[in-house]
Formats: C-alpha cells, structure tokens, sequence
C-alpha cells in the first residue's frame, strides 16, 4: 500500500536514515548501555554463526581434517602427541571446540528464528481472528490457548516432537528431525501472540478509522491485515524478541535429552549433552564452553526483548 | 486577603529537543469567593499552572521562574511533607473525569469519611455527619442512604458532586477546578456550575476555574485569564474582557462562539498566529460530478428504526437484558438538506447514525436511500453503491484516522476501494484534495500524528469527499476541537452543503451549534424522538417540556462582544 512514483511526496533513502537515526526509539537505544551491549554480543554471535565456515578454523563435519590423535588437548595447550594447538580445546574425536560451537549455533539459531516465526505466524493470525470476530470463534481459540497453557511448553514441544517421529519413516527420520524440531517448537509458543494481539485486537477494533474503513466497505480481511495488523505490531515483536531467547534454550533442551536434531547437526545443547559426559574425568572445556555461549546467546537476546519493552511502551515503567 | 498570588511563574520540561517552556511568566491571584476563570485551547499550559501549585509537576518539568504565594506565604519550594500539609487540605482540587477520580471499591461515604477525619480530625461520628451534611449541601437527594453506595451506582453528574464534596471536606481555601463540566450533558453542567457559584459565595472560596468552554467562563466566572501557548494574553474582570476584548486573539476565541441566540451566515474566523484557514470549495465544486437527484423526494427515509443491545448475557434468550438505545424512530431527509439530531449521552443519536451507515446491524425497521432499500445486506448491488455515495466524519479525530497509514494511503482507500482511479492517477487526485482541504500536497507523506486535532479533522473531509457522497454523516464533528478551530470546521460543512449541495444528518450536543447549521431538528431522549421541527420553530417555539429545559440550559453568552460576527 505504498506509492513511490511522486518525487514530491516520497522521501531520499539518506533522509529517511536521518530521520530513523533520530528517532526517538533509536535515541533511546544510543543512551542506554544495557541496549547496545545486549545488541552488539547478539550481532557478533548471529554473524559468527552465519558466517561459521569463513571463521571457523576447522570444519568438525570433515572427516578428513580430524586427528583421533588430537582428542581431548586442553584450551590453548600444545597436543602432547601432534604438537597442535587449539583456542577452545578438542573433545574426545579431537574435533576444535571453538569451530563445533560456531557450526553449532548456525542449527540453533536457525531453529530458534524458524521456530520463533512460525509461532508468531499463527499466533498473530489466531489472536487478530478471535479479538475481531469476537463470539463463538473467540471461545474456541481462546480455550485451545488456555488449554494449551496448562502443560509447560517444552512437554508440548516433546509431545508434538514424539508423535510427528513415530509418522516418519525411519529412513527419512534424521533428514525431517530439523523440520520437525522448528514446527514443534512453533506450536509451542503461539499461545502467548495470539492472547497478546487478541487483547491489542480488542482495543483497536472498537476505533473510529476501524469503523471508516468499514463505511467504506473494506472486506474484514482487509480490514484486519491491512489496518489493525499494523497497529499491534509493536508488542508482537517484544513477544517475539524474548521468545527467540525460550526458543533457543527450547532446542537445547530437547537436543541435551537426545531427541532434537540428529547426531549429524550437533547443535550448542547437543555439544552440551556430549560435553556433561566428560566433566567428571576432568575435560571440562568440552562442556563449558558451548555452555557459556548459550548463556550469552540466550541473555543478550532477552535483554534486547526486555529493553525494547520498556522503550516501545515507555508508561510500563 | 488576597489568598493566592502566582508571581511571573515560568515551567519547564527539559528534553532533548530543547527545553519547552509550558508557562512563562504567569501572573494570576485568586480573591476570596472569586471564581477566576483560566482559558485557553489545549496545550496553553492551563492544567500545568494547576500541577505547579500543587506541587505536582511531572518530572522533569519543574518551576524555574517566579513564586507562587499562598495567604502571603511562598509554597513554591517547599518540601514533600509542608506540600502534604497543603495539598487538600488548604487547596483542593476537583478533576475532568469523575469516574477516575474516585475510588470504585470503597462506599461513597467511607471515602468522605476518612478524608473528613483525616483533615478535621473529627471522630468517625461526627465525620460522618459532616459527610452527610456535606452530600446535602452539593444536592444529592437522600445523602444518608447514599453514603452507603458504591461510585458506580451514581450518574456522572452525581459523582462530579460527590468529587466536588471530598474536594470541601478539609475545608478549603482554595479549589482548582481543572475543566470539571467538560464530560458531562448540558443539563448537568448547569447544574454542576451553578453549585460551584453558591459554594465560592457561601464558603468564601476562591476558585480557579480551567476550562476551554468561552460559554462556561462568560457564565460563572468573575474574573478571566486568556492563556495562549503558555504566556497570559489577556486577564481582567469577565464582563470586560467579554464585552471588550482587547488582544486579537482574544477576539478571535469570542468571535468563534457558537451563539445561541441568533443564526448567523456563517461563523466568524478571525485567524491567529498563522493558522491555517483555507479551504478551496470553488474548486472542489468545479470538479465535483452532481448526481441529479429529484428534489421533492426525500433522498433518505428512515421508517420504524429500532435496535436494541445487550446488556446482560445469557445462554437462554429469554433471560437476556436488553437496552433499546433506539426505539422505533422515522424521519425523512430531503436533499441538500441538513437535519440535525440532538439528545444527552446515552439518548442514542450516535447509535442512528451507525444504523443508517449500516455499521451496526438493525434489529427492525428499513432505511431508503435514492428509492432503494439499503438496510438489506442481501440487496449487495443497492448496498454497494450506497457506501459510496454516504461518508462519515467521525468525533475523534485522533482515533479516526489509522495511525499507522500515510494521509496518501488513507485518503487513497475509498478510492481505491470502489476502483474509482489507480496509479499516478490516484496519486493526483489525492494531493488535489489536499490542497482543497488546506492541507499541501506536501502532507500525503506525512502520517497522522504530526497533525494537529483540527488539521486532522480536514484529512477525514478529504477522505470524505474521495469518492464524490451525496450524503454525509457528521457525529459530533467538532466536540473533541477547540471552538477557533471548531468554527474553521463547521463553516467547511456549510460550504459543502451550499456550493456541492450535500445532504447532512449532524449529531451534536451543541444546541448552539446545531441552530447555526441544521434546517431541521430532531430531539432525542432515550432512544424516542421526542420533537422534530424546523430548527428556528424550534428555537423559538418548543413544544415538550424536555426541549424547553434543554434550550433553557444553553448558555446564555449575555454581553459577549459582537465585533467580526457576520449576520
């Protein structure tokens, strides 16, 4: 719904970034230090992750650059048979630590930001439905949401994860088993979009431009994704930005009890999973480390959701 | 002794866009038994004066200029715990809205109680007679039983009593009333002045009263002060800045007055700093396609209209609760006509007109529009063509307009909706109607919210006249703008009704606006329609009792100077 075809009433890209620069959301952003420190880990740790096979020194799928004689050396220890050194350490099959961390947190994050999508995809279209239609269809989705609610969602998420394995079959099992992580983990979390846009639904629904466009004779439809859509965005992407954090500890939960992706897509919980087996015998790299990185992931992201809360709703305070 | 004296008092609010002076250099005091009006539009920094001497600016606004003297006495300044001592108990305040200002899970009288006993250190007995007597005094019939009530089981207008009662309950010296009437009917703003009148003699209270309302200040108050964007213009006893006003833009806030009185051609709009006033009607007329239209048959019937809402709902019908805001109403409307429909809150008039536009369905009854029956959503080819030839102003003019949309996208909808134009096409057409509205096509970019209450108000006209109407709906068009901008609007409304012909159902409140717009007028009260007539039969002649009070209510506006009103 946009027109770019007057020169007069369409603005330069260099002003509009002026103008997103002084924004006051982005004015806010530049004075608070908890912002932009949360911002800058995310953005490291996303663009390692994407970038993992021109960072990472190694390649751990390449059976070929492995050195069963170079497992578990210590961080930044000289291999006492090869010579090698490694920044992060080995683990048992002498793959590098640091570059299974990287490759590792590609899966998760992917799965986190597919998971997180699909859920805000239904949820948001669940929510606008049940607050604009009101009735009967309200009652329904609402009491699917409420009943969903009362398991923990990760017990959902296995739910989904066990019946949707038990359909496959077994030899296209650990090439569905990504797929079938994301949707899982979807269903698991739309709930809490869909209560908050039906509740921001309600509200908009009853002002007067709903009401114009209506007089006009604009379609429901179009009357839901093209105006009240756009007006309960903001909480949505708060919602979405702290999901991503759940969605990620999600998939590491499930990979760290074995039933996420398979063995050949270790993600940051199945190194976790692998890296507890060692603690004990005093490889504690193995596990620290993708541990820690998970951490960092999980907290920077729910920060940035809890400043953007504060900054898009500045009266919560 | 003059109980309050604000001394050059300057405000305000550091930000980082520089700081925003919200008063500057304010001089104001209150007389004992004076009641001082404060006038202005929104933003003049009436409400912050008020915050200021209660010591309860927001932060980071604070005073940092002049004093404020209580009884002789600098308050400014003091700490939290001397402002405690002060606040409420010396200078009260009385609130716009009634419902938030009192508490909903505690008795009427448990509230007055407490804040009896608190101030006056009475026992509870002795409280609560006072209590009692209290609710008498500001007119609540029955003050005994009441006191055992909740807020919600008192009308608006009772609970603004009751406001006023907690606000006497420390025995004030001074009452800041910031714009007590504005959410309330006619009836009970009368009402509800004339008791702030009594008090302010009785109990030798000064009172500053904050109000937008010219009508309200030139009926209560003794004394007046013009506020314009923070600075005073303007201050002097009320019949002589009323009759005599000498800053223009004092002129042009009593020239914009609706009068009751007597129907003028249109209403006079003396600009004032720089505003915006044009509106190219010539042109639109020029371009505008008139649908010939048979002129001796009424171009919309409207025959037994009834709706009724729910109010208690329950699994079996029978059990339900019903309210029926519109109760077996008909009229016609003949073209180019403008009929008009008055009523309280609650009498249903804007429920008609969501009838008739077909936002709410009809419980019974038929609305023709051109010989066609459009109330039937199964006659789609009829109902098609009728929402392009009805539009709607609406009241809000901020929660009209989608505040996520450009103006271009908005206007374009209706356009683009019944594919009246597409393309660049589309785009022209839009920046005409903005230049035609006043606006510059420089405002298609923009979105709603970096436009003012009364500039928004024209970008609803636009998208009004996009798709060319016969007949336009305005419900309560200019009660949420400020009366300058309130004239610049209705005389926009006359011009499209006498240059294109459009035909008009307006629904106000305003009586003294709905005589200086309507031919015909509708009175409603209680979903019925009691009266309709020609509006100056009316005015002259009414014939129920109810209209009769009603018109009695109006403010009076004796003495208001007549300079620039266009007869």
């Amino acid at each position: 719904m946009r027109y770019s075809s007057d020169p007069e009433t369409t603005l330069s890209l260099g002003h509009r970034l002026k103008r997103a620069w002084n924004s006051d959301l982005c004015w806010r952003f530049r004075h608070s230090p908890v912002a932009m420190i949360s911002f800058a880990v995310t953005l490291l740790l996303v663009l390692s992750a994407i970038f993992a096979p021109l960072v990472a020194p190694f390649n751990p799928f390449d059976p070929g650059s492995l050195n069963l004689m170079n497992g578990f050396t210590p961080p930044s220890t000289p291999n006492a048979f090869t010579g090698e050194q490694f920044l992060l350490g080995t683990d048992d099959q002498g793959r590098d630590i640091l570059s299974t961390i990287l490759y590792g947190m590609r899966i998760s994050l992917f799965v986190g930001f597919a998971a997180v999508t699909l859920g805000m995809l239904i949820g948001v279209t669940l929510g606008l439905i049940a607050g604009y239609f009101g009735g009967i269809i309200d009652a329904i989705i609402m009491r699917i949401a409420d009943i969903q609610l009362t398991f923990p969602s990760i017990l959902v998420a296995l739910l989904i994860f066990g019946v949707a394995k038990g359909f496959t079959p077994v030899e296209y099992r650990d090439e569905v088993a990504l797929w079938v992580l994301i949707i899982a983990i979807g269903l698991s979390d739309w709930v809490q979009f869909a209560r908050v846009v039906r509740g921001a639904t309600l509200v908009e629904k009853n002002k007067e431009y709903v009401q114009a466009a209506r007089l006009i004779g604009r379609s429901s439809s179009s009357i839901i994704f093209g105006h009240i859509l756009r007006n309960v965005m903001s909480p949505v992407l708060v919602i979405a930005t702290i999901s991503l954090a759940l969605a990620i500890i999600a998939e590491a939960t499930l990979s760290f009890l074995g039933v996420g992706v398979p063995p050949t897509q270790p993600s940051l919980g199945t190194l976790i999973r692998i890296g507890q087996g060692f603690l004990f015998s005093g490889e504690w790299w193995i596990l620290l480390f993708p541990a820690v990185t998970l951490l960092s992931l999980a907290l920077a992201v729910n920060l940035m959701g809890d400043w953007l809360r504060d900054a898009l709703n500045p009266k919560l305070k | 002794m003059t109980l309050l004296h604000i001394k050059d008092l300057t405000v305000e609010y550091p930000s980082r866009h520089g700081v925003f002076k919200a008063v500057s250099g304010v001089n104001l005091t209150v007389e004992p038994g004076e009641i001082h009006g404060l006038v202005g539009e929104s933003g003049a920094g009436k409400s912050t004066i008020g915050a200021a001497i209660m010591g309860l600016l927001e932060r980071p606004g604070h005073i940092s200029g002049g004093t404020i003297a209580f009884k002789s006495k600098m308050i400014n300044g003091l700490d939290a715990t001397a402002m405690q001592g002060l606040r409420g108990k010396q200078i009260s305040m009385i609130f716009q809205d009634p419902l938030t200002s009192l508490n909903p899970l505690l008795t009427v009288g448990e509230q007055l109680i407490e804040t009896i006993s608190l101030h006056l250190g009475l026992s509870r007995d002795a409280a609560r007679q006072r209590a009692t007597e209290l609710l008498d005094r500001v007119g609540i019939p029955d003050p005994a039983l009441r006191l055992r009530q909740y807020p919600h089981q008192f009308s608006g207008g009772m609970r603004q009593r009751v406001v006023i009662a907690l606000a006497l309950c420390s025995e004030p010296d001074v009452i800041f009333a910031d714009e007590p009437t504005t959410a309330l009917d006619v009836a009970v703003q009368a009402q509800i002045l004339d008791l702030i009148k009594d008090l302010a003699q009785e109990r030798q209270v000064g009172v500053i009263l904050v109000t937008h309302d010219m009508g309200v200040i030139a009926d209560t108050t003794d004394r007046v002060t013009v506020m314009y964007r923070g600075k005073v213009v303007e201050s002097g006893t009320t019949a002589q800045v009323m009759s005599a006003p000498n800053h223009k833009y004092t002129k042009s806030l009593i020239a914009a007055v609706p009068r009751p009185k007597i129907k003028l051609k249109r209403f006079s709009q003396i600009s004032y700093g720089g505003r915006d006033t044009r509106f190219a009607i010539e042109d639109i007329a020029r371009n505008w396609n008139r649908v010939e239209t048979l002129l001796d048959r009424p171009l919309l019937r409207v025959k037994h209209l009834e709706k009724k809402f729910p109010i208690a709902k329950s699994i079996f019908p029978g059990r339900s609760t019903y309210l029926t805001a519109v109760d077996g109403i008909s009229f016609d409307i003949m073209p180019g006509e403008v009929f008009g429909v008055v009523g309280e809150s609650g009498s249903g008039k804007s429920t008609i007109a969501r009838l008739i536009s077909g936002l709410y369905p009809l419980d019974k009854g038929e609305v023709e529009f051109a010989g066609q029956i459009v109330s039937d959503p199964r006659k789609s080819e009829a109902v098609a063509q009728f929402r392009r030839d009805i539009q709607m102003i609406f009241q809000d003019p901020y929660s009209s307009l989608n505040p996520r949309l450009r103006v271009l996208d908005i206007i374009a909808e209706p356009i683009r909706h019944h594919k009246i134009l597409n393309g660049a096409a589309l785009t022209k057409r839009v920046h005409e109607l903005l230049e035609q509205v006043g606006l510059g096509a420089a405002a298609a970019a923009k979105f709603p919210h970096e436009f003012s209450g009364g500039q928004r108000q024209r970008i609803s006209i636009a998208r009004a006249l996009a798709t060319q109407p016969r007949f336009l709906i305005c419900d309560e068009p200019t009660s949420a703008l400020d009366v300058s901008i309130q004239a610049q609007i209705l005389n926009i409304l006359k011009d499209l009704q006498e240059h294109l012909g459009l035909t008009m159902l307006f629904i106000s409140h305003d009586l003294p606006v709905v005589r200086q717009m309507c031919d015909r007028v509708a009175v409603m009260q209680k979903g019925r329609l009691l009266e309709l007539q020609d509006t100056e039969t009316l005015f002259a002649n009414p014939q129920t009792d109810y209209t009769k009070e009603l018109l009695t209510l109006m403010p009076h506006l004796e003495g208001l100077s007549d300079e620039g009103l266009e007869i």
